[in-house]
């Protein structure tokens, strides 16, 4: 059904921190090494050793440059997977039914037996969240490890998303954006969440914050500038020093 | 947008035999006899056919493919498979009786005319929705898509006044179409920015990407090097699709020759259009790669 619910009772989603995420990948593997063993058709890659190796990955990190005119270049590392989005066009132009978004938690799935893989979703998507697997031919995309957070075989505090649950550096929350008093929802509004090319107009329940402002980044900084500074009155032997030789 | 040739020649064709449909519904050409009539028919179902036939060649499970005619409530994909199956079996029914039994069912004939309109509004709207690709999501996709199909139809069903006159359109609509193509980017606003809400920390570019080789989106969404050619083949494309064959249908009369001659000229064009409407559209995918 590619009819998207009018009301979902959950929104399922994640918060991403980019000022706290370090780059270091993990969520990328993670994600890799549970979606390869569960839900549907493994997450092939092709020529793995070879000279053009090439795979599916539902979750991938980029690492961008900021820089304001004058000032120091800050880095930020910007994990980037499906935002199960409320308005979601790669439900919409799915030609089969494969893609749904679910009514009980807002989980946008691909149903791979009914999947032709025409790729028109991924044409649909902005966030480039979803990948044509090369070997099984259908549209792998990210589950909100739907076979972690519900599953009752695994201990309760393994029932978040693989990505989540892995992140060293705490930069991943899961929750319920439909819950004003949920963890991701309260995080969200603390910090300025925001959607990603809202212009789009896919309203993203996935909601990035934004790097905090930094102190030393404000100012044009001058790396001699100090030190230079410091040793024109500079004491002792290096004072003595410079002022005999100022003298000469 | 990759340029997939099977994508092309799909598009190319279904709107030749689409607009070769549209045509013969109004009984144009108009024929008698079987064999005459025979042969347009089967031209005009073999083109649509051929096309639908290539579209299943850049499925990952074509077998499956029976499957896209079921959501017509929200996709365009789907509405243009159902569309263009109603147009052929209609189409088909008509033709025979007008063929064999010298019978030709006017009302018949315009609800294929109308259905074969249908399915060529489908196929410009699977692009123009796209607002993930700005230069087809703007108006001139849909009236490019319409006189493509106008133009060849009525070369291929021999109507060479309109012929002539709807390549003469056809050109200033495709360059009207290119012109606002080039700025539809910019106007749509999206920018690296935008993309990673990152505009309060200043200009931003992408320091690494998230891979070392490449992936599925950078192959089908970012292609530059097709682009490189552009404007020459854009100049290429548009004297064979319809400067050249008008000239040459308006200008000479219009024989046997001349018409299969501004026939095969307006394919070759036709295929480079296209070919051009894939390679230089940007996806904006392509700012999280910060290429376009």
């Amino acid at each position: 059904m590619t009819q998207l619910p009018t009301f979902t009772k959950k929104k399922l989603g994640l918060v991403i921190d980019l000022d706290t995420c370090v780059g270091c990948h993990a969520c990328v593997i993670s994600c890799k090494e549970w979606n390869t063993t569960s839900y549907g058709a493994p997450l092939s890659d092709v020529d793995a050793y070879g000279a053009d190796p090439d795979g599916s990955f539902l979750n991938r990190v980029h690492t961008f440059e900021a820089k304001q005119e004058g000032c120091s270049a800050q880095t930020v590392h910007f994990p980037k997977s499906c935002l199960h989005c409320e308005d979601a066009p790669c439900v919409t132009v799915c030609p089969t039914g494969a893609s749904y978004k679910r009514e009980e938690d807002g989980i946008v799935l691909v149903n791979e037996d009914h999947c032709i893989g025409c790729g028109l979703c991924a044409w649909a998507c902005p966030y480039g969240a979803r990948e044509m697997d090369k070997v099984e031919g259908v549209m792998k995309k990210c589950t909100l490890c739907v076979d972690r957070i519900y599953n009752e075989n695994i201990p309760e505090e393994d029932r978040v998303p693989s990505c989540v649950k892995t992140c060293p550096a705490g930069a991943r929350h899961f929750g319920d954006f439909a819950d004003p008093t949920s963890n991701v929802s309260i995080l969200s509004a603390a910090r300025g969440g925001m959607d990603l090319m809202p212009a789009i107009g896919t309203k993203p329940v996935n909601k990035y914050l934004p790097p905090r402002p930094k102190a030393d980044i404000t100012p044009e900084l001058d790396v001699l500038g100090p030190l230079m500074a410091q040793d024109e009155t500079a004491g002792g032997f290096i004072g003595w020093l410079d002022r005999t030789l100022e003298r000469l | 947008m990759h340029p997939a040739p099977s994508v092309i020649i799909f598009t190319s064709l279904s709107g030749l035999g689409f607009g070769l449909i549209f045509w013969m519904g109004f009984g144009l050409p108009a024929v008698n006899g079987m064999i005459v009539v025979a042969v347009f028919a089967t031209l005009g179902l073999g083109l649509a056919t051929i096309g639908l036939l290539a579209s299943t060649f850049h499925l990952g499970n074509p077998q499956r493919a029976w499957r896209a005619f079921s959501q017509w409530k929200t996709s365009w994909l789907s509405r243009e498979g159902i569309l263009a199956v109603l147009t052929l079996i209609t189409f088909f029914i008509y033709a025979c009786l007008w063929a064999f039994l010298d019978i030709r069912i006017a009302a018949l004939g315009w609800l294929s005319s109308a259905l074969a309109a249908g399915t060529i509004f489908t196929t410009s709207m699977i692009y123009a929705q796209m607002k993930t690709v700005p230069r087809w999501n703007v108006s001139s996709t849909l009236l490019l898509f319409l006189i493509y199909s106008a133009a060849g139809g009525a070369l291929l069903a021999a109507q060479m006044q309109a012929a002539g006159a709807l390549l003469a359109i056809l050109a200033v609509v495709q360059v009207l179409a290119w012109k606002q193509g080039d700025y539809a980017f910019a106007k749509a606003g999206h920018t690296i920015e935008t993309a990673t809400g990152l505009s309060a920390l200043g200009k931003v570019r992408l320091l690494e990407k998230p891979h070392s080789g490449t992936n599925y989106l950078m192959k089908e969404m970012i292609h530059i090097v097709g682009r490189k050619h552009s404007a020459k083949l854009r100049v290429i494309s548009i004297a064979l699709m319809a400067i050249i064959p008008a000239t040459l249908i308006l200008a000479l009369d219009a024989g046997h020759i001349i018409a299969a001659l501004a026939i095969v000229l307006h394919v070759a064009g036709l295929f480079a259009a296209r070919w051009l409407f894939f390679a230089e559209a940007e996806h904006v995918v392509g700012l999280y790669y910060d290429q376009r």
